[in-house]
């Protein structure tokens, strides 16, 4: 864990969740620094973008706390959680755009919903939100008109409208190419430095997103496996951290789901 | 035994999640009704467009009634009631219950394929996490023009059957009934009762295909799959109902 004096946005303590009965989360404790981007990281199916969720208080934790600045989501009515999250943003791994809208309309539906600002005001900010992720050209166009990619960069432009305190991003490099890649990657990062933005990145390009953050969690089989800055990360002896940062196929986290059955013995059982 | 209990226990509380999303839904009602552009949006997307089904409907179930009626009353020499034969039927029966199967149908499907799709894509979790309220801003706007629509959609049914272009093209221009006859018998015939119980239908029908269609998209499954299920379940439900309910309105309205 950081340590205790610093600034906790996100705090997560025994967080247990599962869907029926496969376990998702056996017993986590996570901190999130303000102001800092902090990587989570794992292999797919370890529930990352469910933590996300979590976080967002979309779904509820078996047992465990989830606080954000200080309240425990879960505690939350609707009303408060809504007020909340008018201070986070998730930028879903789909992008999840409303298709009825264009690009432009897109970005300016969080302005239009939570201000009273003038519409030249919110042209302004939709626009300049485009271009940081460049795609004020493809304003006229609607979501299924574009790639996954430039998909995911709307949803990036819609996310930071608000100007959010907190912003999650779920795969958000996943369908770069690498110049876009690059531009989002000092994107996040100077929307870090500039508005001193927390950000909670899933992702598993390990290598960019280590290259930008200030802490990072390696989560696998429920639990956090390491954890640290990213120096520590890179030099940690933990079997399961090197794996994964390197993506070797063999050691402790299988690459294999669990089956009941060897493949030998699965192979040489008569068809039903 | 136990198999029925669990098919029973299951419907009791699919009915009771039902009743509080209907519930839900409700106490979203006087803030949508706050930002008209959105439920004239939908007015357009779900009234709008079912226009043309209902008014090609309304002409044909017009001409039929004009010519069963004909051939029945030709029996009795009564054809001087024609016009009053084609008006109560449809005005009591054929326009609240065809409409409404026709916009079930129509209009039902597309919002339960539209809400399921916007759930599978992530769409309301997405407006969820950006604090705008899926119930508010996408639900009771579509369920308002469900409610606006229908009644007007079966006045307009009623007209097309019962007017110039529908029963009375074939009963008066076509098999020679005489025009003052044919409208005099309605007016004199047909109740102010009779208006007001073929709207109480409409208004019943639909809240049930609105509840339904968007209860069905919301808690679709979210995949094709359940997106599909949701769809079909809208219409069979919505069908099922509307029927199954005009038999009780009906007797209750009973005179």
């Amino acid at each position: 864990m950081i340590s205790p004096d610093s600034d906790i946005h996100v705090r997560v303590r025994g967080l247990r969740f599962s869907f029926g009965s496969r376990v998702i989360y056996d017993g986590v404790d996570l901190d999130i620094a303000r102001g800092k981007i902090t990587a989570i990281l794992g292999p797919s199916g370890t529930g990352k973008t469910t933590l996300l969720r979590l976080i967002g208080g979309q779904w509820r934790p078996k047992s465990g706390t989830i606080e954000v600045d200080g309240v425990n989501v879960n505690k939350l009515s609707r009303n408060q959680l809504f007020e909340l999250r008018k201070r986070m943003s998730l930028l879903f791994q789909s992008g999840a755009l409303l298709t009825d809208l264009t690009v432009f309309e897109n970005v300016a539906f969080p302005l239009r919903e939570h201000t009273d600002l003038p519409e030249a005001m919110i042209r302004d900010l939709v626009l300049m939100n485009l271009e940081a992720v460049g795609l004020r050209g493809a304003r006229d166009l609607y979501p299924e008109q574009i790639s996954g990619g430039m998909s995911r960069r709307v949803a990036m432009a819609r996310a930071i409208a608000l100007e959010p305190a907190l912003i999650m991003f779920d795969e958000p490099f996943t369908g770069q190419d690498p110049i876009s890649m690059g531009v989002l990657i000092r994107l996040v990062s100077s929307l870090n430095k500039a508005q001193g933005l927390t950000s909670i990145i899933v992702s598993h390009d390990v290598k960019e997103v280590l290259s930008i953050s200030d802490y990072a969690y390696v989560i696998s089989g429920g639990k956090v496996l390491d954890h640290g800055t990213p120096e520590a990360i890179r030099a940690s002896r933990s079997e399961y951290a090197q794996q994964f940062l390197h993506g070797r196929p063999d050691g402790p986290v299988p690459f294999h789901y669990k089956s009941a059955k060897s493949y030998s013995d699965d192979l040489l059982e008569p068809a039903k | 035994m136990s198999r029925n209990r669990s098919v029973l226990g299951d419907f009791l509380r699919g009915l009771g999640g039902a009743t509080f999303f209907l519930i839900t839904i409700l106490r979203a009602l006087p803030g949508a009704l706050l930002r008209p552009r959105l439920i004239l949006q939908q007015l357009y997307y779900v009234g709008v467009m079912s226009l043309i089904i209902i008014v090609i409907s309304g002409t044909f179930v017009g001409w039929i009634l004009a010519l069963q009626g004909f051939r029945t009353l030709t029996t009795f020499g009564a054809t001087s009631a024609l016009g009053v034969f084609v008006a109560a039927t449809v005005i009591r029966e054929m326009a609240p219950v065809v409409t409404a199967l026709l916009f079930a149908g129509r209009a039902g499907s597309a919002l339960a394929a539209e809400i399921g799709l916007m759930k599978a894509t992530d769409q309301l979790s997405g407006m969820e996490m950006m604090a705008v309220d899926p119930i508010k801003r996408v639900i009771a706007p579509r369920f308002i023009a469900v409610l606006i629509s229908l009644p007007l959609l079966t006045a307009i049914f009623a007209v097309m059957a019962i007017g110039w272009a529908g029963g009375h093209l074939i009963g008066v221009d076509l098999l020679g009934v005489d025009q003052g006859t044919y409208w005099g018998q309605i007016h004199a015939q047909i109740k102010l009762h009779d208006v007001i119980e073929s709207i109480i239908k409409s208004a019943c029908f639909g809240v049930v295909i609105g509840w339904i269609s968007v209860y069905q998209g919301y808690f679709a499954a979210p995949t094709s799959e359940g997106v599909s299920r949701a769809t079909t379940s809208t219409v069979v439900m919505s069908s099922l109902t509307v029927v199954g309910l005009d038999f009780v309105l009906t007797a209750f309205m009973f005179r």
